[in-house]
């Protein structure tokens, strides 16, 4: 899907990914769904494209592009596999990305390179068993004794915390008492491994099979006081602001999914025969595709938007939580759609649309719900 | 190692291919045009040599402006330069005119290797690696599922495929030497290549650049002509063997009838 608004180098890194996406990731995401295998010889690729360096300079190891290449890729992969597609989104937006723009010098110089190949994962730590968008329910405690944190506590659905090649962790705690009333939440970056670190077994998910996301237990973890990871007291202002840029990144996720949905229900329309003529004749099968289609070029066209007022410097937060609630959503209903119009054969997981429809509930929870989306909206709208 | 890979600009291997009306000639314009995907073999080849050995690796095509697209795909997986030989006059040159034209650009860039591959996905003639031997005078090392060169002893040896093996054959460089598809997996290129690939160096020729004659290139230059040609016949739906406990007999008289068994 080309688009105007798209630079040339833009454009060839977008096919260059929707090439790799078909030879490579397409033909080995059914088998990775049903065995619930982390497909580490699609990541080791990933990482010779670059892709996980895509937003971070050169003189980090990055690849010097920005932040809606980034997208692209993720657009593209999601097309394929929305496991192997979060794992990158993960990768980068969330594990990489706060380092980047809360490091310090040395943190960046220690992490980034080895993140920004992709030869070693990071993960963010927010979520808890008892709080998500809720920052006041963190219980995660990380106290300062002598030149050391000391970090307590649980984290749960942790994208990318537990797999082989996972290198570091950055976790949110509370590093002491409120001010001004607002809890005092800081981030920790923890390297793995450290002792008393350990992620726990593998979540049995609903979709996401082949995405690594595991609950993670910090029992007297110790690391260096220099691992506070921005301002102290600021973790969790800093993530919010991860999250702006990453509900970008889940907007194309979702737009791929959305897209894929689109392509094999149009395949499958005018292969499949039902009272003699291809089912793509009849108007309610033609319709549901000409909705799920202006979905979904609805969803990019905001997603694209978005990215590029952030890029621009342009106030983006607001379009991006609408972008994030449109487009998951649209993924949700063009997944329902597709496994309609695939009729008995749509509930088979040798079909992709089924895994795409498990895949597909997510994005309308993670990085924020879609219920959060209309608070941030709202709260734009000064209400 | 001084290296030249030659590649083609080839209209999508998915796409309906169709000859254009007035010249019989393939319609590049209605379609999609990519690297021939054959040729994307041939280029990682000449990169995997160069890593080994060092050198520099130059991409050869012949073809249209677009082609420029399928240099920087070449450029942006890891090759150092580019001659793009492109004119008008060009246009409708068969086998032996190509094989011509690109033998007189590649002896001006005096290379230890040159790598074609096995054929175009578009023409599938599979005969440039040979033309182009025999117009340069050099040895050709065809079918190839294995390079290895040997710079200190100035060889090359390939593994070459054959019906029941392969055959192990020598030569001494500068050779040709085409390869198969079995022999690598190409790379994809990353940002920073196709970043890096605008700034490589192109050089554009025209067939007066390459010093050639117009007469002998192009339409007009070839010596064979595409008299007529019709689309392909849709497929006949299939034979249907309906087993009354004599299936498999019907279904193996239906292979020896075909002479496939």
């Amino acid at each position: 899907m080309s688009d105007n608004r798209l630079s040339e180098e833009h454009e060839t890194l977008r096919k260059t990914v929707e090439e790799f996406a078909r030879e490579v990731v397409a033909p080995a995401a059914a088998g990775h769904d049903e065995a619930k295998t982390f497909p580490y010889e699609i990541i080791a690729q990933m990482a010779e494209m670059g892709l996980f360096g895509l937003p971070f300079p050169e003189s980090y190891g990055g690849q010097g592009a920005d932040y809606f290449a980034l997208c692209l890729a993720i657009e593209e992969l999601a097309r394929a596999d929305s496991s192997v597609a979060i794992t990158l989104e993960a990768g980068v937006g969330l594990g990489a990305m706060p380092i980047y723009r809360f490091g310090t010098e040395a943190q960046r110089e220690e992490w980034l390179p080895v993140l920004a190949s992709g030869r070693a994962l990071g993960a963010f730590g927010l979520t808890e068993p008892g709080a998500g968008s809720d920052a006041g329910g963190t219980r995660t405690t990380a106290q300062l004794v002598g030149d050391e944190w000391v970090i307590n506590g649980s984290k749960a659905f942790i994208t990318n915390s537990g797999t082989d090649i996972t290198r570091v962790v950055t976790v949110t705690a509370v590093t002491g008492e409120p001010v001004n009333g607002r809890p005092q939440i800081s981030s920790i970056i923890v390297p793995v491994p450290t002792p008393g670190f350990s992620a726990g077994a593998p979540y049995s998910k609903v979709g996401w099979h082949a995405s690594d996301t595991r609950p993670l237990s910090f029992q007297d973890v110790r690391v260096p006081a220099e691992n506070l990871l921005g301002e102290r007291g600021r973790g969790y202002a800093n993530f919010l602001s991860i999250l702006d840029e990453g509900r970008i990144a889940i907007s194309a996720l979702s737009v791929g999914l959305a897209q894929a949905c689109v392509d094999e229900s149009v395949k499958y329309a005018k292969e499949r025969e039902a009272f003699g003529a291809p089912i793509a004749r009849n108007q309610a099968i033609a319709f549901k595709l000409a909705e799920m289609e202006t979905r979904t070029y609805v969803a990019r066209t905001a997603y694209y938007d978005a990215a590029w007022r952030m890029l621009a410097g342009l106030p983006f937060k607001k379009e991006a939580a609408m972008a994030k609630l449109f487009s998951s959503e649209a993924a949700v209903t063009n997944a329902r759609e597709a496994t309609q119009i695939h009729g008995g054969y749509g509930f088979m997981n040798e079909y992709p649309v089924a895994r795409h429809w498990r895949d597909s509930k997510i994005l309308e929870i993670g990085e924020g719900t879609s219920e959060v989306q209309k608070m941030l909206i709202a709260r734009h709208l000064g209400v | 190692m001084n290296i030249v890979v030659t590649v083609k600009q080839v209209p999508d291997t998915w796409a309906e291919k169709k000859l254009d009306a007035s010249d019989k000639t393939v319609d590049r314009k209605s379609v999609d045009n990519v690297m021939n995907e054959m040729d994307e073999y041939g280029v990682e080849e000449a990169l995997k040599i160069k890593e080994a050995h060092g050198g520099e690796v130059t991409v050869v095509t012949m073809g249209p402006e677009k082609a420029v697209e399928t240099i920087r795909k070449a450029l942006s997986m890891g090759a150092d330069k580019a001659v793009h030989l492109t004119d008008e006059s060009l246009h409708g040159s068969d086998a032996l005119a190509t094989s011509a034209a690109l033998a007189k650009v590649i002896s001006t860039l005096s290379p230890d290797l040159i790598i074609t591959s096995s054929e175009a996905s578009d023409a599938r003639g599979g005969v440039m690696g040979a033309l182009l031997a025999e117009r340069l005078g050099l040895p050709q090392l065809t079918q190839a599922r294995k390079v290895t060169v040997d710079p200190g002893a100035n060889k090359v040896s390939v593994e070459r495929l054959a019906d029941n093996g392969y055959a192990l054959v020598e030569a001494t460089l500068p050779a040709v030497v085409g390869v198969v598809e079995k022999i690598n997996q190409p790379r994809y290129p990353s940002f920073k290549g196709i970043m890096a690939a605008k700034k490589k160096p192109l050089t554009k020729l025209s067939a007066a650049d390459a010093g050639l004659d117009a007469g002998s290139v192009g339409l007009a230059g070839a010596t064979s002509t595409v008299v007529d040609a019709q689309p392909a016949p849709p497929r006949q739906s299939g034979t249907i063997v309906k087993d009354e406990g004599d299936g498999g007999a019907k279904v193996a008289a239906f292979l020896a009838a075909q002479k496939l068994i």
